[in-house]
């Protein structure tokens, strides 16, 4: 399990790679409930939206960032805020990369600790999404900020 | 960029900005199916998920993966008795009629999570516009971009997670 003290700025966390195929992007969207086309219909994204191939959806790159995010915390690892800018598709054949760097460490006027992380998915050279994450990690070994509520919890 | 009002917004949009709209409750209540699927979509293995014991011990019982927070607003693609296809962020595609912009795409993505979701919820989203920028023209076309939050309470009211959207809608240049 990750505490606060075991955490420093630069960290870096290991890096999670994944091969995309056609049911990454299928799943991912319908796991999402999301039904728009071009994440399940190779016409229509290459015909109407002028891409390459179906690609994967918003909600479904941000559950990769969290597993990401909780593989490296441990299960008390609780996300408080996640932003993500996509700048390219993801397609099946990718090879993504998910990679993070620990930016900052804090506690709150709450006591609770956040961990903040730049993310980045890579397919290559090329970073197709920008991404950072503010975390509550646990203070000690006793601590869990999952127990955190209302005024306690200030993401 | 985004987050500068636009000095020539129609006064029927003008009015819009913060305003909360289209409140209304999700269409089933929150089922720990997806709780799984979602994991598996993704392979995640935290056992907060998967190992009840762990669930109890650490968030008093089952939660959905935080990141599926949107998709408890989602419609059902069919229901009875539907003849227009409902859409997520009705605020979206508001503009882009409004706008006559026929293309849209979403550029960013901030949310904040605060209680977490739990099996038999019943979840409340509602939509506030934040911004609307002057046209513009990008790589994609000329167009607007807008913000939108979307806001998601439980059947207790209280704050599950607010989603920032950031669009842009537009018209490929001849």
């Amino acid at each position: 399990m990750t505490t606060l003290e075991k955490i420093s700025v630069g960290d870096v966390l290991p890096d999670l790679a994944y091969d995309v195929t056609s049911t990454t992007v299928v799943l991912g969207a319908l796991a999402s409930r999301d039904w728009r086309p071009m994440h399940h219909d190779h016409h229509f994204a290459v015909e109407r939206q002028g891409v390459q191939d179906i690609f994967l959806n918003s909600p479904n790159q941000g559950a990769w960032l969290e597993r990401f995010v909780t593989d490296w915390t441990g299960p008390k690892g609780r996300l408080g805020r996640l932003r993500f800018k996509m700048r390219k598709p993801i397609f099946p054949g990718d090879t993504m990369v998910i990679e993070g760097v620990v930016r900052d460490v804090s506690v709150d006027a709450s006591a609770c600790g956040w961990v903040e992380l730049d993310l980045t998915i890579r397919v290559g050279d090329v970073i197709c999404t920008e991404s950072e994450a503010k975390v509550a990690v646990p203070t000690s070994p006793d601590d869990n900020p999952w127990q955190r509520h209302g005024d306690t919890w200030n993401p | 960029m985004t987050d500068v009002a636009a000095t020539d917004l129609p006064a029927d949009v003008q009015t819009l900005i913060g305003e909360l709209q289209y409140e209304e409750q999700g269409e089933f209540p929150v089922e720990r199916g997806y709780f799984w699927t979602s994991a598996a979509s993704v392979e995640n293995a935290n056992p907060i998920f998967w190992d009840d014991a762990v669930a109890d011990e650490i968030t008093d019982g089952p939660v959905a993966p935080l990141t599926l927070l949107s998709a408890w607003f989602r419609p059902h693609h069919w229901a009875p008795g539907r003849t227009v296809e409902k859409l997520p962020l009705q605020i979206h595609f508001d503009l882009k009629a409004r706008f006559g912009l026929p293309e849209a795409i979403m550029t960013e993505n901030v949310t904040t999570f605060h209680e977490p979701i739990r099996p038999g919820d019943l979840i409340t989203s509602a939509q506030r516009l934040v911004s609307v920028s002057d046209e513009q023209t990008r790589r994609l076309g000329t167009g607007r971009f807008w913000v939108i939050d979307v806001e998601y309470r439980n059947q207790h009211g209280e704050l599950c997670g607010v989603e920032r959207w950031t669009g842009f809608g537009y018209r490929r240049d001849a």
